[in-house]
């Protein structure tokens, strides 16, 4: 693989099923040794840009390039540079879990030997030694998942894609499965990591990209994308309903942008969006107590891909909102 | 469908192809073999099925069939034999709509292995599991009465014959699967072209005893001939022609299917 050159490039990409356009024109970059997030709901093409990426799909307009090679034209190289993590966990239910591992290593043509080393220490890896004999249908979910990662990644391939790999899991494993992603990629592999949970996203991938309706509507790190919806958000609490006029007053200097205050006055809770940081703060406290408002609660809260997603897209990422063929419909929760 | 053309305008640059097509097709054929006594059930009801036939023609309606000369039980078991390896066709349709349905399917896709590896594995796999079948159907046969008389050539080529039917018959039963996906659909479609063949045959009876348009049509289809075939190899008879129109309809039959439910099978995109 040339070093100057990302290794995923998707230009345009198109795909329809029938009447429902699954991919409208997806544009994605993604740098060597980096991880990508596609984050999306439901239904908003993540999945088939995945199955186009990985040659089981053919893509009916626009190109796409993963370690230099063509999608299309070079699927048969590509596909040993290649590791794909489906959303079920591809696994034969009724080999244990070594016997899977040494099928793929001989499937990726490694000798004999070779496939049944490569099985040992992916099992070592993935904590899954105590199993290897037995047949997988006896597996917890988590294990499951483990396994078909590993399965991915029996010949160490440059490039990986994981499509929704937490999806189901219950919060331990998920965030076991995190730790390996993680480690994953300290090891120089890029990745493509799809996702409808925001916190995964912030958590694992360098970029961001937030798919809905199959195109790509935002691209950065989550700190860009956050800056997007603007800065930190203050938000203040008081004791009691009186003081909640001279509060808004104090938070009026410093409100940033065209939110201005936002009051509610039966929560005693106010908000604003302000730029500034913790000296910020020091001022705001000294302001309020000078007016003589006594604070319950104070806090400065940088905005989550929550609010990202619901100031790009209109509505909440919430996942099967958009699951249907309309995914515009659900514009009126925001 | 252009992921069918892609891949065949890359073949040429690779040598050894169908050196890897065998290799991945037998990786595969292990691993749906060694599946077989774990999920025991599957071997037993395939096993059961024919064993009933036999029991039933043998002493319900064995008696009211006359097959002139031959004792019926040695004139039944032929068409048992056959009967057993076309069925088998079903089970192959069955394991192939499962691999497409979990999923397994896409990860062999996404793997640098040869597309037909999946559909050869599970064809020699079902080979192998009927053979176990027969062999099984034949002790069964022995025990009711069966008294075989071939030579060690019979033997062989009445063997030979069913295996050869069986793998043909096994391609058969994949396009099926590939065209129609759902388990429940293959196991239906499965059978239904499999009945008329079995039963329009000369497998229980002589076929004379059928009115005219039926006994031609039973003369003259592949069944008939790979069962008078592989009956005349057990009983030491003449085979006639039945041999080499036994291998061409096997033959042809190959020739259709494989590469058919090949095309099919690079189409296939779970959904």
């Amino acid at each position: 693989m040339k070093r100057d050159r990302p290794a995923i490039v998707a230009e345009g990409l198109r795909k329809s099923y029938g009447k429902t356009v699954a991919l409208d024109g997806l544009d994605l970059h993604v740098e060597e040794g980096t991880i990508l997030g596609l984050l999306g709901p439901n239904g908003a093409g993540k999945t088939t840009a995945v199955r186009i990426l990985t040659t089981l799909l053919a893509p009916e307009a626009g190109r796409a390039e993963v370690a230099g090679l063509d999608v299309v034209r070079q699927a048969d190289e590509l596909r040993s540079r290649i590791g794909l993590t489906g959303q079920y966990a591809a696994v034969d239910e009724y080999l244990t879990g070594r016997e899977n591992l040494e099928m793929v290593g001989r499937l990726y043509h490694l000798p004999k030997k070779q496939a049944r080393r490569r099985a040992d220490e992916l099992l070592e890896r993935f904590d899954l030694v105590d199993a290897a004999s037995r047949l997988v249908k006896t597996y917890s979910g988590g294990m499951r998942r483990r396994l078909d990662l590993s399965a991915s990644l029996v010949f160490s391939p440059p490039v990986l894609f994981l499509d929704e790999p937490t999806t189901g899991l219950d919060p331990r494993s998920r965030i076991a499965m995190w730790d390996i992603i993680g480690e994953l990629v300290s090891g120089g592999t890029t990745l493509l990591l799809t996702t409808q949970y925001l916190d995964e996203a912030d958590r694992l991938a360098d970029r961001i990209a937030v798919v809905d309706a199959g195109r790509v509507i935002a691209e950065g790190t989550s700190g860009e994308l956050k800056a997007r919806v603007g800065g930190e958000r203050l938000e203040i609490t008081l004791e009691q309903a009186e003081g909640i006029e001279e509060a808004a007053g104090v938070l009026e200097r410093y409100a940033h942008g065209d939110g201005g205050v936002r009051v509610e006055a039966e929560r005693r809770y106010l908000a604003a969006t302000v730029a500034g940081g913790a000296g910020l703060l020091a001022a705001v406290v000294r302001d309020l107590d000078t007016a003589g408002v006594r604070v319950d609660e104070l806090g400065l809260h940088r905005p989550t891909l929550d609010d990202v997603f619901l100031t790009l897209t209109g509505h909440a990422a919430e996942p099967g909102v958009t699951d249907d063929e309309e995914p515009r419909d659900q514009k009126e929760i925001a | 469908m252009s992921s069918a053309t892609n891949t065949a305008s890359v073949r040429p640059r690779l040598p050894g192809k169908l050196y890897w097509a065998l290799a991945d097709g037998l990786v595969l054929a292990k691993r749906n073999l060694v599946q077989i006594p774990r999920i025991p059930e599957l071997l037993v009801f395939a096993t059961i099925q024919p064993v009933m036939f036999v029991f039933l023609f043998r002493y319900v309606f064995g008696g009211a069939i006359d097959v002139g000369t031959e004792s019926y039980v040695n004139y039944l078991m032929a068409g048992i034999f056959v009967q057993t390896v076309a069925f088998g066709a079903v089970s192959t349709g069955v394991g192939l709509a499962e691999d497409l349905q979990k999923g397994l399917v896409d990860r062999f896709r996404s793997l640098p292995m040869a597309r037909s590896a999946v559909l050869t594995g599970r064809t020699i796999a079902d080979l192998v599991r009927n053979l176990f079948v027969v062999l099984v159907m034949l002790l069964v046969g022995v025990v009711v009465g069966f008294r075989p008389e071939a030579s060690l050539a019979g033997w062989a080529g009445a063997i030979g014959l069913l295996l050869l039917l069986s793998f043909s018959f096994s391609w058969i039963g994949a396009t099926i699967a590939l065209l129609m996906r759902s388990t429940e659909a293959v196991q239906s479609a499965g059978f239904i072209w499999l009945f008329p063949l079995t039963f329009a045959s000369s497998a229980f009876v002589q076929t004379d005893n059928m009115p005219g348009w039926l006994e031609a049509f039973a003369n003259h289809q592949p069944m008939t001939q790979v069962i008078d075939a592989v009956r005349a190899f057990l009983l030491d008879q003449p085979v006639g022609t039945h041999g080499w129109q036994s291998l061409a309809w096997c033959i042809g039959i190959l020739v259709i299917f494989i590469p058919l439910s090949v095309t099919l099978y690079r189409r296939v995109a779970a959904h």
